[in-house]
């Protein structure tokens, strides 16, 4: 519990170097992103690094009696129930997540953001039927609200990130709106108005770099959630569509074989943990390095 | 207290309102048309619109709602579309199913998380703290379908300590509470260890141990009752995430509750069912945080009910 | 009946039950009484009210509380008197009158006369009722007044005294008995259809071989025996239970465990090469044929499917073995709409032989060298998605992309049912299946004109005005003695249709299920073509005889 965060007009803004350095030699973000850049190298570079194609539905890639093949030296991780090769599909399904985890964290992040600043900054009716909307989503069962979203638009990678985003918004806007809402109310925000600055330069000069943190941070751990979610949505047949390969669906795909090909749920499975773990990480880091607040705790 | 009572209820229940809307227009929206999934598909034309009129579906939407939110305050949540029974029917035979996975899973992160975020918080910095803290995330970032596979596929289909799903004993329970319960152990330890850092920097605690009450003692009597009050009032909030999790991991176990009910009533676009479900889980969501609220200023008087 | 696999066939019953269940034929009407056994299902059992249940699990729970003046030879496709003692057809074929088996009793104790059979074909043709099986009764006299709402009763139906009932048509009709055999003609008590209105469908009554005497919702399930039915020695057993919940594969573990005797859903595919290739299995293993087949529908609405040549090139693109490899070979390549053990079916008929050049001459020729893009729809659960990525890989080898749209089953069936919105429909897990052994019950709703309106089941949109004359024309073929000559129209009926070839039909399924040892009975009953999926009143239990 040591150090306090000077209030200041200006944030405190620790320089990306030390930031960047902090993120090295910590073993746990040093591990998160470790991962995370093999995993966006893997799905850069897929193309030339699958040993088969992906979609290709084997001869071979299947025993007689169309069972699946276990891991081998020809297949390195098995094949899928049409004779895929799995970790070729495992490659390209970094891809999808992601593309996905990216994208609907992305879209989620300006609208969290969005609101909770507009809300926060304006107060009043405004902000308080914004915020009022805010609760009604954090109540939503949010898994029942991203299948029935799936069920209605014909699903495709775009609608999938739009759905998910629809859901992950919610957390970002609560914790924008109660800094903003905070921000709003000391000093230098009033001096700033009474000198005439418009709006927008307050919230560009004076809001925006105190909740960029904030924002770094929610946006990190909301990558987590959001690759979560959509191996979940493809898990239940809602997601990603086939033959586009995305870790839950080939966990969908696979799974009746569970009991004889444990593999095809057991690498899929850990590829999205290690995912999610490591942006969890990075995010825990962040959070540590950047908001001094907080720091010591862990 | 009653005043803010009042005002959170009417609040609560504004909230319910705003999601039956919100659900129903979407189920407008979804493109099945249930007259024609009840007519059956030697139905003629004039079959399916005799159907549609009366189930009131021929109506213009705004009519339709009232009539729903008319229905639901005399506490009729309808009639399934293709079971035909009371919806209501429906998620009471279900819920104690999904009332008791909820109670064991709270037992199971209460226990696992907080076990977790003792240990972690008295060997704070040590190998064993990182590690335990690297697993707190590993539970907060695994899937629950992957978790549940894979504990059925270790404790079940390979060492048969636990049945393959299904419902009846408390051997059934086991594997369905631990998959849930994962996902708030990585709070809750997380939670816990802050709380107990927290608490053994109080005065109170270094007095108790200038007197020289022995440091076992010191902890259970003193500082994990103190720590552990906030995080009581986090109970409430879980529910929320059970909420979302029941869909998946009931149809993972085949475990009979709710969440059964909503995935197989999603897939056949049976819609009285999924507004009824909806409208349930968020009646659970709202309730809890309310709770939540109302615990807070009772374990911690730094916090004022507002 | 749509939601799944439904009736089995004649030839595939007769031949595989007799085969196995010809020694011990006379054992199973012979055997004693008593005993129980547990069957599992996945899905919870809907509704037990014969005018609404259609679906997998509770289609034969109803046929055994409830009964119908027709029903089947157990194990067979063959018809046989039921609640009728005795039947006479007028010459012109369009009156029937049955005479009622005298003392049969409801489950409440009120004895069943020819007033209940007249309430309950009006229930059921009653637009109130919302009966799906209501558009089967067509034939009847009065039915049409009935659809419109303008009456409440069947002219065509009349109580000729507490044990005759007649019925008059107002088209020959050479199903009319078939569909007397279907759950919605059962025979329902009007006072305890009154009593419980709605919930009719979970507080049954009815004069079957079974009663209802638990309902857990979404748990379980139990039939006892009803110890007053008429036919004396049926059923054989004391007590069914049926668990509710269980995934196929949970169920076939427990059934190796002795927790339970059959899988209702059958074995599911993951199982099916380890049970098949046990030893201490294989015996318990049971294969039965069904009135099935899995197909694509082209839209032929939508361009470019409105070319026949582009359908005719589809219909050898897909390869169909591979298909059926991908579903462990539990089913046999289809080459035309009828499965081959249904009465009509083309045996030498070689239908679109699988070649992707000659596939891909003939789409250049249609004026698409380069093939185009489309979507194929897919109902969401496994193996559906798998298949039709094999479809996907078959249509890209001629050079068309199909996009796949992988939707919950109700949402397929309703772009299926718009003129414009699903180019082709991959069929499994929808497919139709039979509701009783007759070609016409393949036709009209999803190849005749009938059936390509909005929100019908006709998917290709394909309406042949030609066919469907001549549909009507064997259909008014009631005399026994044309029956050859009928079968002979319908097949050449189907025939014309894959000559326009709006459907590729993929595969016929095969049913695979087992039993415990426990339980006795010939083959034949445990893949009943009719009482889906297993005849549960003549299933004996080896522990009491």
């Amino acid at each position: 519990m040591s150090g306090s965060a000077a209030v200041s007009a200006t944030p405190v803004r620790p320089g990306a170097g030390r930031v960047l350095r902090q993120l090295m030699v910590r073993p746990r973000s040093a591990f998160a992103l470790v991962v995370i850049v093999t995993m966006v190298a893997a799905a850069v570079l897929a193309p030339w690094i699958v040993p088969y194609d992906p979609n290709d539905q084997m001869f071979d890639g299947l025993s007689l009696e169309g069972a699946p093949l276990p891991p081998s030296a020809q297949f390195w991780l098995g094949t899928d129930l049409l004779g895929r090769d799995l970790f070729s599909r495992l490659i390209l399904g970094t891809q999808t997540s992601l593309i996905i985890g990216l994208l609907a964290n992305g879209i989620a992040v300006m609208l969290g953001a969005g609101v909770g600043i507009t809300a926060g900054f304006l107060g009043g009716w405004v902000g308080g039927i914004l915020m009022r909307f805010t609760d009604l989503m954090m109540a939503f069962p949010a898994l029942l609200l991203a299948i029935v979203l799936a069920a209605i638009f014909k699903p495709s990678l775009l609608i999938v990130a739009v759905v998910i985003a629809m859901v992950n918004w919610v957390q970002m806007a609560r914790v924008i709106y109660t800094e903003t809402r905070s921000l709003a109310e000391r000093e230098f925000i009033s001096v700033q108005r009474a000198m005439g600055a418009s709006t927008f330069r307050i919230l560009r000069l004076h809001v925006l770099p105190h909740l960029l943190y904030s924002i770094i941070v929610f946006g990190t751990l909301g990558i987590s959630t959001t690759v979560l979610l959509e191996a979940t949505l493809s898990y239940l047949g809602v997601g990603v569509q086939p033959p586009t390969p995305s870790w839950g669906n080939i966990i969908y795909e696979n799974q009746t074989y569970f009991a004889n090909a444990p593999w095809l749920v057991f690498f899929p499975g850990l590829a999205i943990v290690l995912l999610a773990l490591s942006f969890n990480l990075l995010g825990d880091v962040l959070r540590d390095a950047l908001d001094p607040k907080l720091k010591g705790r862990h | 207290m009653w005043a803010y009572l009042v005002r959170r209820t009417g609040e609560a229940l504004l909230i319910l309102l705003g999601i039956s809307l919100v659900t129903f227009v979407l189920l407008y929206l979804v493109p099945a048309d249930p007259a024609r999934q009840i007519a059956g598909r030697s139905a003629t034309v004039e079959t399916v619109a005799n159907i549609r009129a009366q189930l009131g579906l021929d109506q213009p939407f705004h009519i339709q709602y009232v009539r729903y939110l008319g229905n639901l305050l005399q506490g009729d949540l309808g009639r399934s579309y293709l079971q035909r029974s009371e919806v209501a029917e429906l998620i009471a035979a279900r819920m104690p199913a999904t009332l008791l996975l909820m109670a064991a899973a709270i037992v199971v992160e209460l226990i696992l998380g907080l076990t977790i975020g003792i240990v972690a918080a008295l060997k704070r910095n040590t190998a064993v703290d990182q590690s335990l803290m690297v697993f707190s995330f590993v539970t907060i970032s695994a899937p629950q379908f992957v978790v549940g596979i894979l504990l059925l596929y270790v404790f079940a289909v390979r060492l048969h300590w636990f049945p393959i799903g299904g419902y009846g004993s408390f051997a059934h329970l086991v594997l369905p509470a631990i998959t849930i319960g994962l996902l708030g152990t990585g709070w809750y330890s997380r939670m816990m260890r802050s709380s107990m850092i927290d608490v053994l920097a109080q005065d109170y605690v270094r007095t108790a141990r200038a007197k020289g009450l022995g440091r076992l003692r010191i902890i259970l009597r003193h500082v994990v009752p103190n720590a552990v009050l906030p995080i009581i009032a986090m109970i409430g909030i879980d529910i929320g995430l059970f909420m979302s999790g029941i869909v998946v991991v009931e149809s993972v176990f085949g475990w009979p509750g709710i969440g059964q009910l909503a995935w197989q009533a999603i897939q056949r676009v049976d819609i009285p069912i999924i507004m009824g479900v909806t409208l349930v889980s968020a009646c659970f969501i709202v309730l809890g945080n309310l709770v939540a609220d109302l615990i807070a200023p009772l374990v911690d008087p730094r916090i004022k009910l507002k | 009946m749509t939601m799944k696999l439904m009736t089995s066939a004649l030839a595939i019953g007769v031949a595989l039950g007799l085969t196995s269940g010809a020694a011990s034929a006379q054992d199973f009407t012979e055997a004693k009484q008593g005993g129980s056994m547990i069957v599992t299902y996945k899905d919870d059992v809907s509704t037990l009210d014969p005018a609404i249940g259609y679906d997998w699990q509770n289609w034969s729970m109803i046929k055994s509380l409830f009964d119908g003046l027709m029903d089947y030879e157990p194990g067979t496709t063959i018809l046989k008197k039921d609640l009728a003692e005795d039947y006479t057809i007028s010459d012109d074929g369009m009156t029937f009158t049955f005479k009622l088996r005298p003392g049969v009793k409801f489950h409440n104790g009120r004895e069943l006369t020819a007033e209940d059979v007249k309430y309950s074909l009006d229930r059921v043709t009653n637009p109130e009722t919302q009966s799906p099986g209501a558009g089967f009764f067509g034939s009847i006299e009065g039915y049409d007044a009935m659809a419109s709402g303008e009456a409440t009763s069947l002219s065509g139906v009349t109580v000729i005294d507490p044990y005759t009932v007649e019925i008059k048509l107002s088209r020959p009709d050479a199903t009319f008995l078939h569909v007397m055999a279907i759950n919605f003609s059962s025979i329902v008590p009007k006072e305890e259809v009154e009593k419980w209105g709605l919930d009719f469908g979970k507080h049954p009554v009815g004069s079957g071989a079974f009663k209802l005497s638990d309902w857990t919702l979404g748990q379980s399930l139990t039939f006892e025996r009803n110890k007053d039915y008429w036919h004396t020695g049926v059923p054989k057993l004391d007590q069914i239970t049926f668990e509710i919940g269980l995934e196929p594969i949970v169920a076939l573990l427990r059934l190796q465990q002795g927790e339970a005797d059959i899988p209702g859903d059958g074995i599911p595919p993951a199982k099916f090469l380890e049970v098949t290739a046990d030893p201490a299995y294989k015996d318990l293993v049971i294969e039965g044929g069904q009135l099935h087949t899995g197909y694509i529908t082209m839209n032929v609405l939508m361009p470019p499917f409105d070319n026949l040549k582009v359908r005719q090139a589809v219909n050898m693109a897909i390869n169909k073995d591979r298909a059926v490899r991908i579903i462990n070979g539990r089913a046999v390549p289809a080459n035309q709409p009828l499965p081959p053990t249904m009465p009509g079916y083309a045996k030498d008929y070689e239908g679109y032989a699988f070649d992707p050049e000659a596939a891909k001459a003939l789409l250049a020729e249609a004026g698409f060298p380069d093939g185009f893009e489309t979507e194929l729809y897919v109902y969401n659960t496994d193996p559906n998605p798998r298949l039709a990525q094999s479809f996907q890989q078959d249509l890209a080898a001629i050079g068309i992309k199909a996009e796949i749209r992988s939707l919950a089953q109700a949402n397929v069936i309703a772009a299926g049912g718009e003129p414009d919105q699903a180019p082709m429909i991959w069929s499994g897990g929808m497919a139709w299946i039979a509701d009783f052994p007759d070609p016409s019950n393949f036709y009209g709703p999803i190849l005749g004109c009938d059936g390509a309106v909005q929100g019908g089941w006709n998917w290709s949109w394909y309406c042949n005005k030609d066919l469907d004359a001549a549909a009507v024309e064997a259909d008014a073929m009631t005399d026994p003695a044309k029956a050859g000559e009928r079968e002979q129209k319908w097949r050449d009926i189907f025939l014309k249709i894959m000559d326009d070839a709006p459907w590729v039909p993929v595969f016929n399924e095969q049913r695979f299920t087992m039993r415990s040892e426990k339980l006795g009975g010939p083959d034949a009953i445990f893949v009943d073509p009719v009482h889906v999926p297993v005849n549960y009143d003549y299933v004996y239990s080896n522990d009491v005889q």
